[in-house]
């Protein structure tokens, strides 16, 4: 592998900044993803395992078509939010910490 | 002759494509550069970029397939809304920042500066016209069929108009326009406008489609609601199975909610499978096993998960959506516009279901109808039971969003795959040293060559369903798109080699297995062979069966797999520069990472 072209000394290019910024990143969106996950593939488990439940009376609605067909929506606009919001502040706090040499903070 | 098309339908549908050519008019006297061809000069903000991904992303299927699939099968329909808008959610958490932040006009050019091979560029190109023709055509099957609709009435019988008339099997002439009158009316259409202005044109003409569909899709549930009872009312409606309805779908007479039970045609499923999961679409390959609804329950809950793994990672790998991150200012506006896209998409999606469920309690008689004959055109027609001028003007305002979904769709395919003709076919590969108004002028000729070959195959598929010619792309996109783009983005020893033979492999097998599903559709027409007919084998065998018709679940890891081992296996070939390139799709782009490395490789 060629050499990159780079002095180590040269904390944006380094191999430490690199991992550090991709565990920040990864660490931030998997979080996000396994909190929508978790409630995605939990539906079918729940209208397998418990349909009684799941079909209890809310408003007209059974519980699983009120959850699916009106409340995700809201619940994947909240973990957005969240996401872009810290997204955005962790790549802020890399800005500064990229200039001034110090460790970010997500 | 037109007299007997209703003119509030007529006005309504007519207005949308007049505002159409004219907004893409207007726009294409603004776009002037290449730039603002292929990425709309790549300053979009992120309320317009928003509502014109949206526009684009809401197409036929989701206009009026969604609304139809819940009103035909119930809750079972509703993954398809969910997951059509979540998948953007995979989109914003691993995607569309390092895409953005790479800098590259189209996902070919990705895949090349990715793995610095023009020879994955020229595969990715493939791909992109692939997925891109499927997904067209089932667009362009909605634009015959709603037009066919619009002017059911029509009769062009008894002088030389007869030559155009539609006929029946037996060859004798019909009422109606012909089915591929609508195609060649919307692909000429779109074909202009983006020959016009290019992503700029269409923008401007997407964000309003989508503006234009929320309107047409919402005011009349709002309505229907008021007059017959709140949704919740809707859905706790009791029914009773009969037989059939008297009348035709095309004249489906009012059915007023009322606390009696509503006699349900034959065709229609039973309130229990109706409303609940595990019903007829996530049973049918089990109950054509003759499985008993408890032993269906475990093959439903697979169909169920591998269909969510489809929808889900099929959205975040479709190009002609990914293309438009491109054209955000930077990073930060293309998260931004994602988060957008989710909201304004999810509000869409809330009401499709209304109207399925509306339709079954006011229009019940659609359930005896096939394909845009029934439930598929319960958006078109529900409004009608409020009669009167009323009932037309919310029928035309629906037919009007219907003709924005297809109209906004296409424009998009068009422009992702004309920019791979002129972009990276003729710009990249065979006339590297083109000035940018020669590949301008190109792209001008290569949307007429496309969109006359698009036109020319939407004439093709009548016969096919809509639902499963998108549901092929997605499938496609899901097992070919997605895990190249997740894992190039994330792992920095993929290699070329793993990633083509991941994607290759991914969306071949995906290809394979829903199309051995999809022979069933032509089982029983005089030229289909005998031998082809799997019917038979489908029915002793209803896991292989979703399996091949759902099959993400499977194929999707089977892609990653393949790409981890044999990337592992040419590990020596990960490119030099693979630090940079990582540092180049995650690091802020206020650090500059991205002059640096175009510098560096003009340098070279």
């Amino acid at each position: 592998m060629k050499p990159e072209p780079h002095a180590p000394a040269d904390r944006v290019h380094s191999e430490e900044f690199l991992s550090g910024l991709k565990r920040r990143q990864l660490a931030l969106s998997t979080g996000c993803s396994m909190a929508f996950l978790a409630v995605l593939l939990a539906m079918p488990a729940l209208n397998y395992w418990a349909p009684d439940w799941m079909a209890r009376d809310v408003g007209g609605f059974t519980l699983s078509w009120l959850v699916l067909g009106v409340l995700f929506f809201p619940f994947v606009w909240v973990i957005a939010w969240v996401f872009i919001r810290r997204s955005i502040r962790l790549e802020q706090s890399e800005v500064a910490s990229a200039r001034s040499g110090r460790e970010a903070r997500p | 002759m037109l007299a007997a098309v209703d003119p509030w339908i007529l006005g309504w549908s007519l207005l949308t494509v007049l505002v159409t050519l004219a907004l893409g008019y207007w726009a294409a006297s603004k776009a002037r550069t290449a730039s603002d061809f292929f990425v709309a000069g790549r300053g979009v903000s992120v309320g317009w970029n928003a509502s014109a991904i949206s526009g684009e992303y809401l197409s036929a299927a989701s206009f009026m397939g969604v609304a139809g699939m819940v009103m035909s099968s119930g809750y079972d329909a509703l993954w398809y809304p969910v997951c059509y808008a979540c998948g953007y959610l995979f989109l914003l958490l691993f995607i569309a920042g390092p895409l953005r932040r790479f800098g590259a006009y189209t996902i070919p050019d990705f895949a090349e500066g990715r793995y610095d091979s023009p020879l994955f560029r020229k595969i990715a190109v493939l791909f992109v016209l692939f997925i891109g023709f499927f997904y067209t055509m089932p667009q362009m099957k909605g634009a015959g069929t709603t037009l066919a609709y619009i002017f059911q009435e029509v009769d062009l019988r008894g002088g030389w108009l007869e030559l155009l008339a539609p006929r029946s099997p037996a060859g004798e002439a019909l009422k109606g326009i012909p089915y591929w009158a609508g195609v060649v009316v919307v692909g000429a259409v779109i074909t202009v406008n983006v020959a016009l202005g290019g992503m700029k044109g269409i923008t401007l003409v997407q964000a309003f489609q989508y503006w234009l569909k929320l309107f047409a899709i919402s005011l009349p549930v709002f309505v229907l609601l008021a007059v017959h009872g709140g949704y919740g009312k809707q859905l706790a409606t009791t029914h009773s199975l009969g037989v059939a309805n008297p009348g035709t779908p095309n004249a489906a007479p009012a059915r007023p909610a009322t606390s009696s039970p509503i006699v349900l045609p034959a065709k229609a499923p039973a309130d229990p499978a109706w409303r609940h999961p595990f019903g007829p679409l996530t049973t049918k390959a089990a109950t054509a096993a003759n499985l008993s609804p408890q032993e269906a329950r475990p093959y439903a809950l697979l169909y169920t998960y591998s269909l969510i793994i489809a929808v889900v990672c099929g959205t975040a790998g479709l190009p002609h959506i990914l293309v438009r991150f491109y054209t955000n200012p930077d990073g930060v506006a293309a998260k931004r516009t994602t988060m957008w896209v989710m909201i304004l998409i999810g509000v869409f999606y809330l009401f499709p279901p209304v109207f399925g469920a509306l339709g079954r309690n006011l229009m019940p008689a659609l359930y005896d109808g096939v394909g845009v004959r029934g439930t598929d055109k319960v958006v078109l027609e529900v409004p009608r039971v409020l009669g009167g001028n009323a009932g037309s003007i919310l029928s035309g305002i629906a037919c009007a969003g219907a003709f924005a979904a297809f109209m906004s769709t296409f424009s998009g395919l068009l422009v992702s795959m004309t920019g791979a003709l002129a972009h990276d076919v003729y710009g990249r590969m065979l006339r590297p040293d083109s000035s940018a108004t020669e590949r301008m002028r190109m792209f001008k000729a290569c949307a007429f060559v496309v969109g006359g070959v698009a036109t020319v195959l939407g004439c093709f598929v009548e016969p096919m369903e809509i639902n499963f010619m998108v549901g092929q792309a997605f499938a496609i996109a899901a097992a070919s798109y997605f895990p190249l783009l997740f894992m190039s983005v994330w792992w920095r020893g993929m290699t070329m080699a793993g990633a083509a033979t991941g994607m290759l492999a991914g969306g071949a097998c995906s290809l394979a297995a829903v199309s051995l599903t999809s022979l069933s559709a032509f089982v029983g027409k005089p030229w289909f062979p005998q031998a082809l007919n799997l019917n038979p084998f489908w029915a002793t065998h209803p896991l292989l069966r979703i399996l091949c018709e759902q099959p993400a679940v499977w194929c999707v890891p089977l892609a990653i797999a393949l790409m981890l081992l044999v990337s592992w296996a040419t590990r020596s070939h990960v490119p030099q520069d693979i630090r940079m390139k990582m540092l180049v799709l995650h690091a802020p782009e206020a650090l500059g990472l991205k002059q640096e490395y175009v510098r560096e490789h003009e340098g070279h």
